[in-house]
């Protein structure tokens, strides 16, 4: 592996990690397994494309995504808890739904982000060179979404979403409407699905439809590998293990992608197929260390 | 203080398993009244709790709770005049939330949350006082994992937090039945004394007679949905476990009880 594709990939695992800290918030906090975020994550790239291409500021657009995912977020939320609608389905639905939605607002398939301004543009200005201009952002926003969730969750109100994941009964009875809170939680959740969207579409010069498409999977596994690595002792360790976990997994498909055994090479089409086996190895690490251990 | 009128209740209305869990019940607690419940098993002593909780709603009747009707009120509503203990300790507190986090929730009950810190540095002191009553030692866990206590210990955090904002009425759902012989006591006394501090109106479901007997100032007995006895005063002082016995064994044979032998003896 190159050293520019080792920068590309922690400069991924960075933005798409703000997509992982929101996976972790519906799959473990809320236990609300929820695939809406492969509908939410082009919902904000669509967003934010047809906003700067309007003119808008780069940073704005990256406002208004956040706010289309959290509705989107809301919708299933909703579907679930006030239509009584099992959250995976629920999710489903809206994931479906938001095909449609992502292409009626770039009134087609993708849109394409040439010579317009984008949120590197101020940085690039300060004196960062353009090859580390999406580092640089990826990591103050990827920095600023962990703070930001972590100050959440330790307010009244973030502490009551914590609880609802873990006893709905108990918060119930302590005078709060868990469906409310569920409908928050997915809504934040999407939010920064759909900002981590807007950030990659910027990046890449061009917002797609079909960009979506297994960010569920990539969420788990950033997650799963982050929680096997580095551990979830306490809230902050949490998230911030989701981001890393999203780091290490782009590392290791780069890695992947690099590999050459004699004649063979993977594709970017085994993509799928090292995440899933990744996700396995990352499950049953700690028994096996366990099993280790006890010998 | 809580006024239930002809309160029905059926679960699976209408099919072959259709229960009838409440029949009619109608029954006016004063302020301050703590009432001990009994029954066999399947009487309607839980129901009757989770009805004036709103867990469900009922078919028909209606429940008042200080002067507010609240019969169609969503339970989370209803959690700012009404404290509950359930059964299993592990419903009644946040297994992965810290001693004060779960104290902090509970000091919010009934009123909306917004984005100031949730444990605050004045509350800790406050907690900590309140933990000292409670004679366990808690107080110097303040910052543990409430996963980490014993059931017994949990159980006495969740009467705490079920009374830290004095709540209208307090239900207690065998909040001692799966606690051992030692530390059910201790729980049964914590219980008593926080009762008697805030004066609480209290409705306590417990199968041991002479806790039912011993504590509170009325004891009703459930049978098949309905009040079957219903004792305060010198009635109930003059009470013995026998007696109670008796009167479950004659409503087990669906006989009429002998109450007045019972009242008169
Ligand atoms: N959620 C429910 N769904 C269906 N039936 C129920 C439900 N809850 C209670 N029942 C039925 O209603 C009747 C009364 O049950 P309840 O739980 O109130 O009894 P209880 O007096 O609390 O008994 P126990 O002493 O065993 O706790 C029983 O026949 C029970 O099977
Ligand atoms: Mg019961």
């Amino acid at each position: 592996m190159t050293f520019y594709a080792a920068v590309g990939a922690v400069e991924q695992g960075l933005v798409y990690g703000i997509m992982a800290i929101g996976v972790y918030l519906t799959f473990r906090i809320l236990d609300f397994p929820d695939l809406t975020v492969d509908g939410s994550l082009p919902l904000g790239a669509a967003i934010s494309a047809v906003a700067i291409t309007a003119g808008l500021n780069p940073y704005l657009s990256l406002l208004l995504a956040l706010l289309g995912g959290v509705l989107a977020g809301m919708v299933t939320a909703i579907l679930n808890t006030r239509f009584k609608i099992l959250h995976l389905l629920a999710s489903i639905l809206t994931m479906i739904a938001l095909y449609s939605v992502n292409i009626r607002i770039m009134a087609g398939p993708n849109i394409a982000l040439l010579g317009v301004a984008t949120v590197f543009d101020p940085v690039v200005r300060l004196g960062v060179p353009p090859h580390y201009a999406g580092l640089a952002v990826f990591a103050l926003f990827a920095g600023l979404v962990l703070a930001g969730i972590v100050w959440f969750l330790g307010t009244e109100l973030g502490q009551v979403v914590l609880a609802t994941g873990d006893n709905p009964q108990m918060v119930r009875s302590l005078g709060v409407d868990t469906r409310t809170i569920v409908v928050l939680g997915v809504g934040l959740s999407n939010g920064l699905v759909a900002l981590s969207g807007a950030l990659v579409a910027q990046n890449q010069g061009a917002a797609d439809v079909g960009m979506g498409i297994g960010t569920i999977i990539a969420g788990l596994a950033s997650v799963i590998i982050g929680e096997t690595l580095f551990g979830c002792r306490t809230m902050a360790r949490a998230f911030l293990a989701a981001l890393l976990g999203s780091i290490v997994y782009r590392l290791a498909i780069a890695f992947a992608l690099s590999l050459e055994i004699g004649a063979f090479r993977f594709n970017p089409s085994d993509l799928n197929l090292i995440t899933a086996l990744l996700v396995v190895a990352a499950l049953i690490a700690p028994n096996l260390k366990r099993r280790l251990m006890e010998r | 203080m809580i006024g239930l009128e002809g309160l029905v209740k059926y679960f699976h209305r209408g099919s072959v398993n259709e229960v009838l869990a409440l029949a009619g019940i109608d029954l006016q607690l004063a302020a301050g009244d703590f009432v001990t419940v009994i029954g066999s098993n399947g009487a309607g002593k839980s129901t009757l709790l989770n009805a004036i909780a709103g867990t469900f709603p009922v078919d028909s009747g209606r429940i008042v709770v200080a002067g507010e009707e609240i019969t169609n009120w969503p339970e989370h509503r209803r959690a700012r005049l009404i404290g509950r203990v359930f059964q299993n300790p592990l419903l009644g507190s946040c297994p992965s939330a810290t001693i004060e986090q779960n104290l902090a929730l509970a000091a919010l009950r009934g009123q909306t949350r917004g984005l100031a810190k949730g444990v605050k540095g004045r509350d800790r002191q406050r907690f900590g006082n309140e933990l000292a009553r409670l004679g366990l030692g808690l107080e110097k866990r303040l910052g543990d994992k409430v996963g980490l206590l014993s059931g017994g210990q949990r159980q006495a955090l969740t009467m705490l937090m079920a009374t830290l904002v004095r709540p209208e009425v307090l239900l207690l759902d065998e909040h001692i039945a799966a606690l051992d012989p030692k530390t059910s006591t201790q729980i049964l006394a914590i219980t008593a004394e926080i009762v008697a501090d805030g004066r609480l109106t209290t409705l306590m479901i417990t199968h041991n007679m002479q806790h039912a007997i011993s504590y509170g100032n009325r004891l009703l007995m459930l049978h098949q949905g309905k009040v079957l006895l219903d004792l305060s005063g010198p009635e109930k002082e003059r009470l013995t476990v026998q007696d109670l016995i008796e009167q479950f064994h004659h409503a087990a044979r669906g006989e009429e009880l002998a109450l007045d032998s019972l009242l008169l003896a």
